[in-house]
């Protein structure tokens, strides 16, 4: 796939948004794409916008301008919990699991939606915890008491139970120990075996052109380089440039 | 001291009834404060115009219990009317917009209630009247009833939030209420609820107590007071800290009031709730789960 592809039918487009946090103006106009069961990687600096451009794609911020598509349709101005129904996971970056609830209630939280059968709730429960079988271990845990990277695979498992078509994964691996990082990537490529489409924000850059099909890179508030993975090396000049690694 | 055991024993079953309805009362304020962080100034007339609905339909219907459900539902109803149009155009401002409005709700629920029905009390008559010999008292079976019922809500209550799905979504909206509207919650729902059911709770007290005292336009202040002091004692936002506060003080107050007057007996609330303040300002007891 080259970076054209996607263009024919995007399952999200966001389309030159501006945003401000206060009078600070964050987003100068980002506009990207990610294809139905892609994975897009989003490089940068610390502070440029790239979480923002996450939570304005999940309804959690509203642009001022320019506009978000979900499957052709505008979603820039629904509110966050319309956008979860739709399809959209989100993992943040402090990954928020309710602390004071159990794992499974955590699960529950997006799993207990109209329209999903007793059966089906099953199935999903049982799949997560297949994959993330440490969970199924602590199922009746409070999510606060898991450690660091039990937390972050509550925090996938909880946006798989939204059966989302995209998840936005905003620095998965940050603070974990190799070997949990490992198991993020793997994670990963779970999902993309079954089709779901990963919006990946990353400080971890070999990890990222490992995993991804497509890189954007941002900088101070604007993509300024997009590219195939395949095509960047880590000690490439544009990620000098770009990211001083 | 020379207090016969025997008072003792019945200054602990009265103190356990106010307890629970009490606990009931405050349940609801909690509810609403550890979800939206707004302190609700206007329970206590939710409570008032919960017992006059309670008198009303009664006189129409003549079946307490009928008049028991029917006050919660319309009180209900109310509140979720008086958070969608009053609380919730101030979601994310200063807590003191909400001080002011919620304050401004129980001046007029309080005058209107005072020009509909008039400064008379007004009775509810018990459902039953049974007594049962406690030593050398008669003891109303009802005031055991209440108790009962109240303890019955709270427990319906607190299943409720464990194992309901709403009750998921509530715990997780007080927890984080944007992660819970990421995960697809529909966080505007369930702030009215809460809102509608910690109103539900206020006219279910309302009604239950009404046959101990007099049905008036300003029954809810003292018990709105007292509750405030029950939430701020049992840790602000914590169901089962305030239902631990609430007997506790009632209790303390029935056995002061062994000594003293029951007027002097409510000093003891406020020497509680100021050492609260000093020592443990985050409450007596230790948080409970969400």
């Amino acid at each position: 796939m080259s970076p054209g592809d996607a263009a024919v039918q995007p399952l999200v487009k966001v389309d030159d948004i501006h945003t401000y946090y206060g009078k600070s103006h964050i987003l100068h106009g980002v506009s990207l794409e990610v294809g139905k069961g892609e994975v897009v990687g989003l490089l940068g600096r610390n502070g440029v916008g790239k979480s923002t451009t996450l939570k304005a794609i999940m309804g959690l911020i509203h642009p001022s301008q320019g506009k978000v598509l979900f499957e052709g349709q505008s979603i820039t101005h629904l509110p966050a919990h319309r956008l979860a129904r739709l399809g959209i996971g989100y993992v943040p970056e402090d990954r928020r699991i309710f602390r004071l609830l159990s794992v499974t209630e955590n699960l529950r939280t997006g799993l207990d939606r109209h329209g999903v059968s007793k059966a089906r709730k099953t199935e999903l429960l049982d799949k997560v915890y297949g994959y993330f079988p440490v969970l199924a271990e602590r199922r009746n845990q409070a999510g606060g008491t898991l450690s660091g990277g039990e937390q972050q695979m509550l925090a996938i498992a909880r946006a798989m139970m939204l059966e989302p078509k995209i998840i936005l994964l905003d620095e998965p691996t940050e603070g974990l120990m190799p070997r949990m990082v490992a198991e993020i990537q793997r994670i990963i490529d779970v999902l993309n075996r079954e089709e779901v489409a990963v919006l990946l924000v990353e400080q971890n850059v070999p990890l990222t052109l490992e995993t991804s099909q497509r890189i954007y890179i941002i900088e101070k508030g604007l993509v300024r380089h997009h590219a195939m993975a395949s095509e960047l090396r880590v000690n490439d000049a544009v990620i000098h440039q770009y990211l001083g690694v | 001291m020379g207090i016969p055991i025997e008072q003792i024993l019945i200054q602990t079953v009265n103190g356990v009834v106010t307890g629970m309805i009490l606990a009931l009362v405050a349940s609801g304020l909690t509810l609403i404060f550890g979800i939206m962080d707004v302190v609700n100034f206007a329970h206590g007339e939710l409570f008032m115009l919960g017992a006059y609905v309670g008198v009303i339909i009664l006189a129409a219907t003549g079946d307490f219990w009928i008049a028991l459900v029917a006050a919660t539902l319309v009180i209900a109803l109310l509140g979720a009317t008086i958070y969608l149009t009053t609380l919730r155009p101030l979601l994310g401002r200063d807590p003191l917009y909400t001080i002011l409005a919620t304050f401004g709700i129980s001046l007029v629920l309080q005058n209107y209630a005072l020009w509909q029905f008039g400064p008379v009390a007004r009775k509810i008559e018990e459902p039953f009247t049974g007594q049962f010999t406690l030593f050398y008292l008669a003891y109303p079976w009802y005031r055991v009833v209440i108790a009962l019922l109240s303890a019955a809500i709270i427990g319906a209550l607190w299943l409720f939030l464990k194992f309901g799905t709403w009750g998921i979504w509530i715990r997780a909206t007080m927890q984080d209420r944007v992660m819970a509207q990421a995960m697809g919650i529909p966080v505007p729902w369930v702030l009215t609820a809460v809102f509608a059911i910690g109103a539900g709770m206020a006219a279910a007290s309302g009604v239950l107590f009404g046959p101990l005292v007099g049905v008036n336009h300003a029954m809810g202040v003292d018990w709105v007071l007292k509750a405030f002091i029950v939430v701020v004692v049992g840790g602000m936002g914590n169901l089962a800290g305030s239902i631990a506060a609430a007997i506790f003080i009632s209790l303390l107050e029935a056995y002061a009031s062994l000594w003293v007057s029951p007027a002097q007996a409510v000093i003891v609330s406020f020497i509680v709730l100021i050492l609260t303040l000093l020592f443990r300002p985050t409450g007596l007891f230790a948080p409970t789960p969400k």
